[in-house]
């Protein structure tokens, strides 16, 4: 027995190397103070943070990209909330059908998605641009949503509707007063989920974008210059505080929502 | 018109009236577009003039010329091996958040597994590049303490290299539905097989093992299909040897100018996932429906 514990410790320590290895990287190489990223280390720079407030492109890039996650995080969670709604409340014709095809972005892999967007497009003779990204973005996050809103709305009661239509309440006045601020919490983790989804999601990007690039598309094609390595591990950095601190708040919300409708605590994201 | 009303207002209707603008997005979205992209894949293309006549041209090429049948086999291969590689690691992941961790402790572990997921993906795949590499961590480690001369080459910009990378990006999918899956076995199940007299492993073998299997079958789907499309990992780690179908994908309907061949190159490489997801589902059928 004690040996299997042992095994397991060192397994589950060589895997968290494993797993964290890059993301402790990152920062590491952010402040090295040599344009070569590599070891052996040379020393501490903020250097790279600071080439950061001063490229141009850089900021077009993120300015696009804010854009085109702002927007498919309010869409896709209206999507996904009335798609949650009705498969959890109601039982209908091909439900799960539906909700199987409407799920199905999931598992595509995402070169599917972008060619065949790419197609669309190009035949409709329309202009590839930051909307078409953002279509894209949306058909892609609005699962996640869903996965994440269903189980809100499976936690209601359904008495404390039926109490709210017994006590006069209309229809629309029920969905205002009692269901959306308790599955509010469940909203919120949506909204940043799918903001954080489309913030970093490069495949679709790439193929979609016209002549305005996204921030990940951006690195994609400075990766190619070993000098502008530096600035993107720089980059990556404040990326990946931003993406942690955004989990960290859709997280919070999630247990405030668990909290509120009185359900034990379960399990993470996902 | 009674009957109408009637129906208006019953759950079905109500239901299928909320749901419409999301089922008419995915619509407009996915399934126009990829019958589209089907349509394509049946057509030929000049230059820039496309030709709408019918023709199997597309898939003959595809399934014939020995480049793309050489490139799909690997991408296969490449997938099988992420997938295999990913589940017996997750497994015992899960396993020892399942089993061995207290329960107010879970959520957190849950929570620590998903946070490399969010690292900018591009950044964490060209960080793949930099430990792995030629002067990377591990072998600038290594020849730094002279403990090899040469770099190791079995992880230098070829499919083993490629096969660690993904197996980075997908292990957190990998371990949530086997997670859930044990979770849910019953521990009493697992008490009286001890009871009964059963050691350890053949506990694990015969209940805790059949028990989590719709985890597994889960998680291997997850993992299989979307990794046969990866593009990124493959350009920048995998070296000239290491290239996958999405890369020629990607050429055909860009520098190439032939996007019929692209679309079927595509249409294949779906078909084959599927169909090997399908003979993986039915070789688990008696796991498929789970407990519940």
């Amino acid at each position: 027995m004690r040996g299997k514990i042992g095994f397991f410790k060192w397994f589950i320590g060589f895997f968290l190397l494993f797993l964290y290895g890059p993301a402790i990287l990152l920062p590491v190489f952010a402040f090295n103070a040599s344009s070569i990223v590599s070891f052996p280390l040379s020393g501490f720079t903020t250097e790279w943070f600071s080439v950061l407030l001063t490229n141009g492109t850089l900021h077009v890039a993120a300015r696009n990209s804010l854009l085109i996650a702002v927007t498919t995080a309010i869409f896709s969670t209206l999507l996904a909330v009335l798609a949650a709604r009705a498969s959890t409340r109601f039982s209908f014709f091909g439900r799960r059908s539906i909700m199987g095809f409407v799920m199905l972005p999931m598992v595509l892999p995402e070169i599917i998605i972008g060619v065949s967007l790419l197609v669309v497009i190009i035949q409709m003779g329309f202009e590839l641009s930051l909307w078409s990204i953002t279509m894209g973005h949306i058909l892609i996050c609005t699962p996640f949503c869903i996965a994440i809103l269903s189980s809100a709305f499976m936690n209601l009661d359904k008495s404390l509707e039926e109490a709210s239509f017994d006590l006069g309440q209309t229809r629309w006045n029920t969905f205002w007063l009692v269901i959306f601020p308790l599955v509010m919490p469940g909203i919120v983790a949506s909204l940043l989920i799918a903001f954080t989804i489309s913030l970093d999601e490069f495949i679709i990007a790439f193929f979609l974008a016209g002549t305005e690039p996204t921030l990940p598309v951006y690195i994609w094609g400075q990766l190619r210059f070993p000098a502008k390595l530096p600035g993107l591990m720089a980059l990556g950095t404040v990326l990946l505080l931003v993406s942690i601190g955004l989990l960290l708040i859709a997280d919070f919300f999630r247990r405030r929502g668990i909290r509120k409708t009185g359900i034990e605590n379960t399990g993470g994201f996902l | 018109m009674v009957g109408f009303q009637k129906w208006r207002r019953s759950e079905s209707a109500q239901g299928l009236f909320l749901i419409s603008p999301t089922l008419g997005f995915a619509l407009l979205l996915l399934a126009v577009p990829l019958i589209m992209v089907v349509a394509l894949s049946f057509w030929t293309q000049d230059y820039l003039t496309l030709d709408r006549t019918f023709t199997t041209a597309n898939y003959q090429t595809a399934w014939t010329e020995p480049m793309y049948q050489y490139l799909m086999a690997r991408s296969l291969k490449i997938s099988i091996f992420v997938t295999a590689v990913t589940v017996l690691v997750a497994y015992p992941v899960a396993y020892f958040i399942s089993f061995h961790v207290v329960p107010k402790r879970k959520a957190m572990w849950i929570f620590l597994i998903t946070i490399p997921f969010w690292t900018s993906y591009l950044m964490r795949i060209f960080l793949w590049k930099v430990i792995l590499g030629y002067n990377g961590v591990i072998n600038g480690t290594l020849t730094g303490f002279g403990i090899i001369d040469e770099p190791l080459s079995f992880i230098l910009y070829n499919q083993n290299a490629v096969v660690i990378t993904l197996a980075h990006a997908w292990i957190p999918f990998a371990i949530l539905p086997i997670f859930v899956a044990l979770e849910r076995v019953d521990r009493s199940l697992i008490e009286a097989a001890e009871d009964l007299g059963d050691s350890g492993i053949r506990r694990f073998f015969r209940v805790t093992l059949p028990l989590s299997m719709p985890g597994v079958i889960a998680a291997t789907i997850i993992v299989f299909i979307p990794t046969i499309g990866d593009y990124v990992t493959p350009r920048l780690v995998g070296g000239p040897n290491g290239l996958m179908i999405s890369n020629m994908i990607e050429l055909q309907f860009k520098k190439a100018n032939n996007a019929p061949l692209g679309a079927a190159l595509a249409i294949s490489a779906m078909g084959i996932v599927t169909f090997f997801a399908l003979v993986f589902l039915w070789m688990n059928r008696k796991y498929v429906r789970g407990p519940s």
